[in-house]
């Protein structure tokens, strides 16, 4: 099955992961000991909130996106569709807008204590260990619940039709139809948001209240931008990968990996959406959308003004970003196509572990021997994307493409249809709802991504999400916020374009 | 082998651009938006050179580092005093050969590597419309814990760095209790300026860790009086920004014209309101209006750079045990 196409995303996916550690590891000279008698005061401290937060991170996201798919997946009304596909923003917002988006609403001077001032309440605090969970939280439960809501989908019209002439109640539709459907997916989705936790930083320290909420990735930035300890920099870098390989290794095992059996696409209408459970359902909607919908507002409300005072300068760096957007796109989609099964997502995995920072650094050593880094900040930048955007793609498309496997493989062999053909007939047209929406989002996070780009700026070549940084640098903070609009309405405009291709079937 | 053509053509375009009269400068991200000092530097150091200026921004000391002596920078502008041990160690940079008698600096500079342009204090900005200021740091430990500050991490930002030497030239061996004095205070700690800049601008705080120049900007370019530096008699921490010449610049030359440029008049009367810092070498009745108006520290505190590598860990693990608690 180990086909040349596999076998090349893998090795190349292995390369770019590993060849930069090792290039950081070799320039350093050697990794250095990261033994009790090494840590500096508080890393101890540091590895147990990274983790502690990510599992709690994940676990919120993944609990609270259950009922939350369930009825979306239910529930049918006005405007769904829409809703659908803005409540996947959040995921794709760059940090600090993210993070401004919150304050504006659960802020001392927010919209929620506003309100409870008003009633007279005592007002709250965001600041602290739930801070950090909550901005988690509102990153990714729009990633946990559009991975459950498509795993609902994908459960055959027949088994729906089955269950409502056996007459199951809501219980047993649940236990039989749901629930295996959902466990599908849920380890993927736990695991994958832990990991995207374990490397965060500024999120958590800005919302964590000081250095309570270190993390591994800021004692990282630490050596790697103000020590210029390389070797500990690797050898941070190296825990975190542990612990992202750990994680994935956990998950892999419990996954489980049984089919629904072979439907016949016939769309088919849930049945078990009307009578009492449809008033929770619309609630858990509407909490949801409000959750993650009102410091999308916030950010709207606060860019407008600056849309005006947006130079060249932010236009250029705008029509860079797109650039990269659909480069780090097409390229993920591909690597996606090729390593959509187990192994392939457990690597992506460690890509993304990796931080960014001993990414970024560790390709820098490697391709100046070779090329001015600067003349290759794009390119590197919509490689790194893509690479960065992996691990979601797969983590969305494996679960069906190896459901479509086990179903329709019998049939494959028995009509010996070429690789080629099976794609076109088979697996692209199957899959165009969960490929439409890992395009999506990953062009949407190549968008917002600063990732490596800053370690190879270059000030023609700079990307919006750097440009929002200079501009605030510069004291211009409304017109920061005007572009992080921008960027808002660029990285949603590629996610719907791109997820409502995929969902176009649907209709 | 396709892409090694790529790379071997990337290669020559490079070189071929080298060879040409440019000078490049490696300089903060901040420095080179078009909002930032970079474009006005550009244009006035290019009219008197003849030579094309170069601006690569981004991390300054660690690229430079990770190049080593076959960087392509000729001179390095925004260093911080931070940095400039490990700066001078990796042997990387020339004497600037610039005469110092000019510097109209509160303290005295004699550094014959690292040439200041502009400088400024570490203090705490907040609106007078919405408090009044502590007049004194222990003013300010002793305020009530509903004033809410916000600060930088010293970990990751040169203004953390700052603050916790402040803290620790006002207090010493008292600096841990400081801290715990104040912690109750402080909202949060970020990861830069900007994002705590822009906390304090949304109304998230009233007090954030700043610049005593940042009050120029909101006078100046918005016409806003009611952004101030609180003034405190124990002192300030001094902040300075440096240009070096680096070692193993193929522009030797123009890198010679552009460390002698960044002390002129032309230099020097366009950074104030190009990087909202004080003038290094400018008489205080040349700054511009807005700067004038600044209240400024009488007593500027300031570590040497052996003494602020010595003090460092221990002030940053007084500053996080105390927080931590």
């Amino acid at each position: 099955m180990a086909r040349p196409a596999t076998l090349i995303a893998g090795a190349a996916l292995t390369a770019l992961t590993l060849g930069p550690v090792v290039a950081v590891i070799l320039r350093a000279g050697g990794l250095s000991s990261l033994g009790p008698s090494h840590w500096a005061p508080g890393d101890a401290a540091a590895l147990r909130f990274t983790l502690w937060q990510a599992f709690l991170s994940a676990g919120c996201s993944v609990l609270l996106a259950v009922p939350v798919a369930r009825a979306l997946v239910r529930q049918r009304f006005p405007g769904r569709g829409a809703l659908v596909t803005v409540m996947g923003a959040p995921f794709i917002l760059p940090v600090i807008v993210a993070v401004m988006g919150l304050i504006a609403v659960f802020g001392r001077a927010g919209l929620v204590n506003d309100a409870l001032g008003g009633l007279g309440l005592p007002k709250v605090d965001i600041y602290g260990l739930h801070g950090v969970v909550l901005a988690h939280v509102f990153f990714n439960l729009p990633l946990a619940v559009r991975m459950f809501l498509n795993a609902l989908q994908a459960v055959p019209g027949e088994r729906l039709r089955l269950a409502a002439s056996l007459g199951l109640t809501r219980g047993a539709m649940f236990r039989l139809v749901d629930l295996p459907a959902l466990l599908r997916v849920a380890p993927g989705a736990f695991v994958v948001i832990f990991v995207i936790c374990l490397t965060s930083f500024a999120v958590a320290l800005t919302l964590g209240g000081g250095p309570r909420a270190t993390t591994v990735e800021l004692a990282i930035y630490q050596a790697m931008r103000f020590d210029f300890d390389l070797g500990r920099a690797a050898s941070l870098g190296l825990v975190q990968l542990a612990m992202g390989l750990g994680a994935g290794l956990v998950a892999l095992r419990v996954a489980r990996d049984d089919g629904f059996g072979v439907g016949r696409d016939r769309a088919a209408l849930r049945r078990d959406g009307a009578g009492w459970v449809r008033g929770p359902d619309l609630g858990w909607i509407a909490v949801a959308a409000l959750f993650l919908l009102v410091p999308l507002g916030a950010v709207v409300a606060r860019g407008l003004p600056g849309l005006a005072l947006l130079g060249a300068d932010t236009i250029r760096a705008a029509g860079h970003s797109v650039a990269v957007a659909s480069v780090s796109t097409a390229l993920c989609m591909a690597w996606a196509m090729a390593l959509a099964h187990r192994r392939g997502e457990w690597l992506a995995l460690a890509a993304i572990t990796v931080s960014p920072l001993v990414l970024g650094t560790g390709l820098f050593l490697m391709l100046r021997p070779f090329v001015n880094p600067f003349a290759m900040a794009l390119p590197v930048t919509a490689l790194v994307n893509a690479l960065m955007g992996l691990p979601f793609a797969l983590r969305i498309i494996t679960p069906q493409a190896e459901a479509l496997e086990k179903d329709f493989g019998r049939l494959r062999a028995s009509l010996g249809l070429t690789h080629w053909a099976w794609l076109r007939l088979v697996w692209v047209p199957r899959l165009r709802r969960p490929l439409g929406f890992a395009a999506g989002l990953v062009a949407a996070l190549a968008m917002g991504d600063l990732g490596v780009i800053a370690l190879f700026a270059d000030p023609d070549r700079a990307t919006l999400p750097l440009q929002v940084y200079r501009l605030m640098g510069a004291y211009q903070m409304e017109a920061a916020a005007g572009a992080a609009l921008l960027l808002l309405g660029l990285s949603l405009g590629a996610f719907v374009l791109l997820d409502r291709g995929g969902r176009l079937a649907e209709a | 082998m396709k892409t090694f053509t790529f790379a071997a053509g990337l290669m020559l375009a490079t070189q071929a651009v080298a060879a040409e009269n440019v000078l490049t400068v490696y300089a903060p991200d901040y420095f080179t938006s078009e909002w930032g000092p970079g474009p006005r530097i550009e244009e006035l150091f290019e009219a008197k050179c003849g030579c094309d200026l170069q601006f690569k921004p981004g991390d300054l000391l660690p690229r430079l580092m990770l190049e080593g002596e076959r960087t392509e920078a000729d001179v390095v502008i925004g260093l911080n005093t931070d940095v400039t041990k490990q700066a001078r160690e990796s042997g990387l940079f020339a004497p600037h050969g610039v005469d110092l008698s000019p510097l109209t600096l509160p303290i005295a500079w004699d550094d014959d590597t690292f040439l200041p342009f502009n400088y400024g204090h570490t203090a705490f900005v907040y609106d007078t419309t919405k408090m009044d200021a502590p007049a004194s740091f222990d003013a300010l430990l002793d305020a009530p814990d509903n004033l809410r500050l916000v600060i930088q991490d010293p970990r990751t930002s040169i203004s953390g760095l700052a603050l916790v030497l402040w803290v620790q030239a006002v207090y010493g061996d008292r600096a841990e209790e400081a801290w715990a004095k104040l912690a109750p205070k402080i909202v949060t700690v970020t990861k830069g300026w900007s994002e705590a800049y822009g906390l304090f601008t949304d109304g998230e705080a009233d007090m954030v860790l700043s610049y005593t120049t940042s009050p120029a900007y909101h006078i100046i370019a918005e016409g806003d009086e009611t952004k101030k530096a609180a003034i405190f008699p124990e002192g300030h921490y001094f902040m300075v920004e440096l240009a070096a010449k680096v070692a193993s610049t193929d522009q030797p030359e123009l890198a010679q014209q552009f460390m002698d440029f960044a002390l002129s008049h032309d230099f020097q009367s366009m950074i104030a309101t190009g990087n909202w810092s004080i003038p290094a070498a400018l008489d205080r009745s040349e700054w511009p209006e807005g700067f004038q108006k600044l209240d400024l520290p009488e007593n500027v505190l300031f570590y040497t750079e052996d003494e602020a590598a010595a003090l460092k860990d221990p002030a940053i693990e007084a500053w996080r045990s105390a927080l931590s608690q």
